[in-house]
């Protein structure tokens, strides 16, 4: 990696900082000036997405932009450095903000939800410790944006400040700040307190591998240790926080499941498997089999539970995990083509699932209904929302022509190069599972008739509501299509 | 039993000063956690400090050494000085030889132990007048009446949001009616005067100490569950 | 002014006799003295840590009343000496009791009206007592300024209410029995060594190889059970919960940052610059058994802490268990544990500073800090509530918070000396304070009961009067303080690494254990 060019720049900062102003305008509009409010946070995020993908050319042309923020020891530097699946991942959470922003006016409004001030503020800071996860250049970088999204996501969650809220916030609190303090902070310090009294930086770049000098079972101890202290991957004993998580507001969801929480937890996982440990250290120490095993043993399960959950966002939540597997798996197969692929999932999953997730939400401004079964003859009633559903629905299981598919399928390649036949039958089955649990939801809703309402009458969410998501289902063609752009970011050869 | 050697010798004879001023620093020990009457605590702690100052002036004590005052062989301001200390004494204080101090004691211990003594006494004074107010808050200075009185006050201060229920002690009928008094007349005067009818031995803190004997033979059901609980309850 | 290290505790010291001396009749004028003289304070505070980084020895020294130290070993007379770990915890003396002056105004004057003159010299005495104990040389002047500090401390807790009053009989009591046993030590320790002198008597311990001496062993056990009273380790708490939470806002604010922090100094002080750590670590069975002392301390404090229904009763037994964690930074012996534990003073200081300004303020606002009476407090008073939850967060150890730090070095420390048991109890506090906080968070932002129930109409609404949850702020006088405070935390913590520079410095000559061997 000698050869790249680092080109000093403030944009990381600029993309991280955006929401931190654009909070104080909110705050400042406050609950009397609505549209004032939401302004600003349409300008916060127009202005980060801008910025993140002013940053494309650049990337692509092969050099790293990094920005030194502040030490944070004297031998560790809180550093900000853009490279091209830090990118990749900034560009789906700042583009897919804007959307989300566009559909959160329609449902909150649509709802009369109250705190949307409170709503809108924790939701830009969420943003901004999102930009700066995939900012990071070293592991204590991306530990302080991690909890810094703990904590904002948690007014998120208790919204609605009733009892379930306090049961889910309660869930979500547990499992992230247990796993992140009782277990990431001491492989934190592990890492970082070496040989002799020496110092690691852990930088992404630099270090890679350098947990290879560590002994054999301290490797594992470490690999073990990082894998469930993410626990916002939502690997299969530390998921329940996600679908406790369900209590909050439809944005939120679609926040926590596509573009902040959960991607940030594969994101770090990424980051450890690829950059931390190296492939070559991985593969040498065994550790990356009982990963890959864990893995997938939770796309499976997860897809199962799927089949059985009726509330249509539980349904989501655990097919979430489902895919999160698969980033994980893809990240542990320790190939270029396997990582690769994983990268490239986190931004198709996104697309396909946020626009599933403002589905589920348009749905309920319109009707009130949370359960698969309610939702006969629906699809007569709103075309447009059952339509896109159908589409991220497609997506997400991998087919072409959809953005889901190109994922999916270098996952498979990544597989294949390293002569793991199980990983993909692992994958065709999850499909099939995906299928199960996906069709039937836009299935029910187009072809069966409901028995009760005989009223065939059109009526969509507030278009607010439906731009968003008729957006989003577009975008998972667009991926496909692009999808050259994307692999050159991450490093593959289309 | 007195041979050379042997523990008593040792402890005895060779270092009598340590082994009275362990006994004493126990006596006083306990006193301050066993006692039950505040002032009898304050009582050990008088005791306890003592024992330390008794130690510190007694590692200072040397056999046959006087007080640290120039002897007249040694001082240069003395008229029956030798002729060349006369000449010395003009310029003031002079340093002796090793040899030279041998016969007088240490000062410093006894130094420190003024300043002790006045630390030692500015804690009495605090702790009495501390004392002082408890009694004319709560009307006692037996600690586990005054447990008992704390105990409702808190579980009153915090029942205004009806959260703990007043824990029930394992006590006596009539320690329980006392206490209800105790409650009800909390800060109200003529209550207070009531109590003191109850208690008229406790007016004043010395004769309670001496009359403590006979109260402990009225309520012994009271006492006698929690010798050093108090303290643990109260955290 | 040559020597600003005497000015940090005369100016307290003057104040406080102004103070006194303006009596009922001229109490107004002893809120600005006090100002005035703990700017003062802090002023050479700072100037003296810059003195003594300068420094090439790294340490600043005065003799007091010019007694000469040169004789061997270092003869009669009291010293003020001030190295980088002294004047780095003078300067978290006195910055805290400048910031806690400022804040003290209207909680004095509704808490303990007509005695204003009375409380500000006893708040005085009682700063430059601890900020004394600081700069000591001098092992039995650091006995008298130690209850310099223990007696004002009782004064002005017992100025509050009665209930406080008796709350401080129990803390006269242990405090004294503490007190005692560490003048005891010293006895032994001038017994053997023939000096007073800090420096002086850790010279002949090592000029005469006293390791193995029996009274050497009594001493230091004598000394280390004072101390641990004196800082209210796990069983020798007792005192401090009640006293700490009947106390008058004022006092328990400028108390529960300092008081426990210094003796967790003075630990240090005995163990580094008095015994040595030759001695400490090598000749003893301490560093055996401490470090499951201070588990069972952490863990018991952790769990009480837990059971508390009152905001300020619950951060006394924080501060219980915070000290576990200090104690057990400096016994797992090393490197880091030691960085750890010294930088956890600092920013303990800091964050407790910062939750006991918040709860006085609730204090204030509410008349109540049960739980039961905190709801919409968020909506109430948002910046209150910010500068609260900086200090809480900072207990939890959430970035970039100082707490966060300190907790780093402590879990690098259990990590790099093998004390896996102490590490554990560090996961399992955090994770009990992590309860703590939420749970604070949740009653002041849910609309929920305690056992669950919903109150208010649900979408937000608190169940609450609307006055309840109107904005109503803390008056600036009591804000701002706190805001410093929370600042403060924040600035330890963002600039942790000019601290933790410093104190490498000093620990440098300790020669202390810092491999870690993986391979």
């Amino acid at each position: 990696m000698n050869d790249t060019v680092i080109v000093e720049d403030i944009r990381p900062l600029i993309a991280l900082l955006a929401p931190w102003v654009g909070m104080i305008g909110i705050i400042w509009a406050g609950e009397k000036r609505p549209n004032l409010r939401e302004l600003f946070t349409f300008i916060s995020a127009s202005v980060q997405a801008a910025v993140v993908l002013s940053l494309v050319p650049l990337i692509l042309s092969g050099a790293i932009v990094e920005f030194h923020i502040w030490q944070i020891f004297s031998y560790v530097p809180m550093l900000l450095r853009v490279d091209g699946p830090g990118l990749l991942f900034a560009c789906v959470a700042s583009v897919l903000w804007i959307a989300t922003t566009l559909y959160a006016v329609g449902y909150m409004r649509g709802l009369h939800e109250h705190a949307q001030t409170r709503f809108y503020s924790f939701f830009a800071l969420s943003l901004s410790a999102t930009m700066g996860v995939a900012f990071s250049a070293n592991l204590l970088t991306i530990y302080f944006f991690y909890e810094m999204l703990s904590v904002s996501t948690f007014p998120l969650v208790t919204h609605m400040q009733d009892r379930e809220a306090r049961t889910g916030g309660r869930t979500y609190l547990g499992y992230l700040l247990f796993t992140s303090l009782c277990l990431l902070l001491p492989a934190l310090s592990w890492c970082y307190v070496w040989l002799d009294g020496g110092h690691l930086t852990m930088d992404f770049i630099e270090d890679v591998g350098k947990v290879g000098h560590f002994g054999e079972t301290t490797q594992i101890v470490l690999l073990f240790l990082f894998t469930f202290g993410f626990a916002k991957a939502g690997l299969m004993p530390a998921h329940s926080w996600l679908p406790g998580a369900m209590v909050a507001p439809t944005p939120v969801s679609a926040l926590l499941h596509a573009v902040a929480v959960v991607k940030v937890g594969v994101f770090c996982i990424y980051r450890i498997y690829a950059d931390v440990f190296g492939s070559e250290v991985l593969s040498k120490m065994g550790g990356e089999e009982w990963t890959m095993v864990l893995a997938s043993a939770t796309i499976l399960i997860s897809s199962l539970i799927a089949l059985s959950q009726d509330n249509l966002k539980r349904r989501l939540a655990f097919s979430t995990i489902g895919q999160l597997g698969y980033v994980v798996l893809g990240a542990a197969i320790a190939t270029d083509r396997g990582q690769g692929g994983a990268v490239l999932h986190i931004a198709m999953h996104a697309c396909g699932k946020i626009t599933l997730f403002f589905c589920a939400g348009a749905i309920f401004v319109a009707t009130g209904k949370k359960y698969v079964s309610e939702l006969r003859g629906l699809g007569r009633k709103m075309p447009l929302t059952m339509g896109a559903f159908m589409i991220g629905a497609l997506s997400v299981i991998g087919l072409p022509p959809l953005g889901g598919f190109i994922s999916k399928w270098y996952l498979a390649l990544g597989a294949l190069d390293r002569d793991a036949m199980w990983v993909v039958i692992v994958l065709l089955v999850s499909s099939l599972l995906n299928v199960f649990y996906l069709l039937p939801v836009a299935v029910t809703a187009f072809f069966r008739t409901s028995e009760t309402e005989k009223d065939p009458s059109f009526k969509e969410a507030p278009w607010p509501c439906v731009v968003p998501l008729v957006l989003t289902a577009l975008g998972c063609f667009f991926l496909f299509f692009w999808s050259d752009v994307l692999l050159h970011m991450v490093g593959l050869e289309p | 039993m007195f041979e050379e050697g042997s523990i008593f010798t040792q402890l005895l004879v060779e270092r009598l000063n340590y082994f009275i001023y362990v006994v004493l620093l126990l006596i006083g020990l306990w006193a301050m956690i066993a006692k039950n009457n505040l002032i009898k605590k304050l009582i050990g702690m008088s005791i306890f400090q003592t024992a330390i100052i008794l130690f510190y002036v007694s590692i200072g004590v040397k056999e046959g050494a006087t007080i640290p005052i120039y002897l007249p062989e040694h001082d240069p301001h003395a008229s029956h000085g030798s002729a060349e200390h006369n000449d010395a004494a003009v310029s003031g204080p002079q340093v002796l030889e090793v040899s030279e101090v041998s016969g007088y004691t240490n000062p410093l211990p006894h130094v420190l132990m003024l300043t002790a003594i006045v630390v030692g006494v500015a804690t009495l004074g605090l702790a009495l007048s501390i004392c002082l107010r408890i009694y004319r808050g709560y009307g006692t200075v037996e600690e586990d009446d005054l447990l008992l009185k704390l105990e409702q006050e808190d579980s009153r201060n915090a029942g205004g949001f009806k959260k703990r229920r007043p824990r029930k002690r394992p006590s006596s009928t009539k320690a329980s009616s006392g206490a209800a008094q105790a409650v009800s007349s909390e800060k109200s005067k003529s209550d207070r005067a009531g109590q003191g009818n109850r208690r008229s031995r406790s007016k004043s803190p010395a004769k309670k100490t001496q009359s403590s004997s006979t109260s402990d033979g009225k309520k012994p059901a009271r006492r006698r569950p929690r010798p050093k609980k108090p303290k643990e309850r109260d955290s | 002014m040559s020597d600003p290290i005497v000015w940090i505790v005369l100016f307290p010291l003057f104040g406080a006799v102004l103070c006194a001396l303006a009596g009922p009749w001229a109490r107004t004028i002893c809120y600005p003295v006090s100002i005035l003289s703990m700017i003062a304070s802090v002023w050479a505070s700072v100037n003296t840590l810059l003195q003594a980084v300068e420094a090439s020895t790294h340490e600043v020294s005065y003799i007091l009343g010019g007694w000469s130290l040169d004789l061997f070993p270092r003869g009669v007379g009291i010293e003020f000496r001030a190295d980088i770990l002294g004047g780095l915890i003078t300067l978290v003396v006195t910055g805290v009791g400048l910031i806690v002056t400022l804040y003290s105004r209207l909680p004095v004057q509704r808490e303990t009206p007509g005695k204003e003159s009375m409380y500000y010299g006893l708040f005085l005495l009682q700063i430059a007592g601890l900020a004394g104990i600081a700069l000591t040389g001098d092992a039995f002047n650091l006995y008298v300024l130690i209850e310099v500090a223990a007696l004002t401390g009782y004064g002005l807790i017992a100025l509050g209410s009665n209930r406080a009053a008796a709350a401080t009989f129990n803390y006269v009591i242990l405090g004294t029995i503490g007190a005692s046993f560490y003048l005891l030590g010293v006895g032994y320790l001038y017994l053997k060594t023939g000096t007073l002198n800090m420096v002086g008597i850790r010279e002949v311990i090592e000029a005469n190889q006293m390791y193995d001496s029996p009274a050497m062993q009594v001493a230091f056990v004598l000394v280390l059970l004072g101390i641990l009273i004196k800082m209210a380790f796990f069983p020798f708490h007792a005192w401090l919960p009640n006293a700490y939470c009947h106390a008058p806002t004022t006092t328990s604010c400028l108390l529960a940052p300092l008081v426990t922090k210094v003796m967790i100094y003075v630990m240090i002080r005995m163990i580094l610059t008095v015994f040595g750590v030759e001695f400490t670590f090598e000749s003893t069975l301490w560093t055996e058994v401490m470090p499951w002392l201070v588990v069972v301390a952490i863990v018991c404090a952790a769990v009480m802490a837990l059971a508390q229904r009152e905001i300020k009763r619950m951060l006394a037994y924080l501060i219980v268990a915070e000290v576990g964690y200090m104690v057990g930074g400096v016994w797992i012996y090393n490197y880091y544990g030691l960085i750890g534990s010294i930088f956890h003073v600092i920013s303990d200081a800091c964050m407790t500073l910062c939750l006991f300004l918040g709860a006085g303020i609730i204090l204030q606002k509410c008349k109540t800090t049960h739980f039961d009476g905190l709801r919409g407090l968020f909506a109430r008073m948002p910046l209150t509530m910010i500068g609260f939850f900086i200090g809480g967060f900072s207990i939890i150890g959430l970035p970039p918070t100082c707490g966060f730090f300190s907790k780093w070095y402590l879990i690098t420390g259990g990590m790099v000396s093998e004390r896996w048991e102490y590490m554990v109890t560090l996961m399992f506090s955090t994770m009990v304070m992590v309860i703590l906080f939420f749970r604070l968070i949740e009653r002041m932002h849910l609309a929920v009961s305690e056992s669950g129930q919903n109150l208010g109409k649900g979408h937000g609404d608190l169940g609450l009067t609307e006055r309840q949850t109107r904005f109503d702020e803390a008056p600036l006088s009591m804000l701002i303080p706190l805001l410093l405070a929370a600042s403060v935390v924040l600035i330890v913590g963002v600039y942790n690494q000019e601290i933790v520079d410093q104190i490498e410095i000093f620990l440098q000559p300790f020669d202390l254990p810092t491999g870690v061997h993986y391979e």
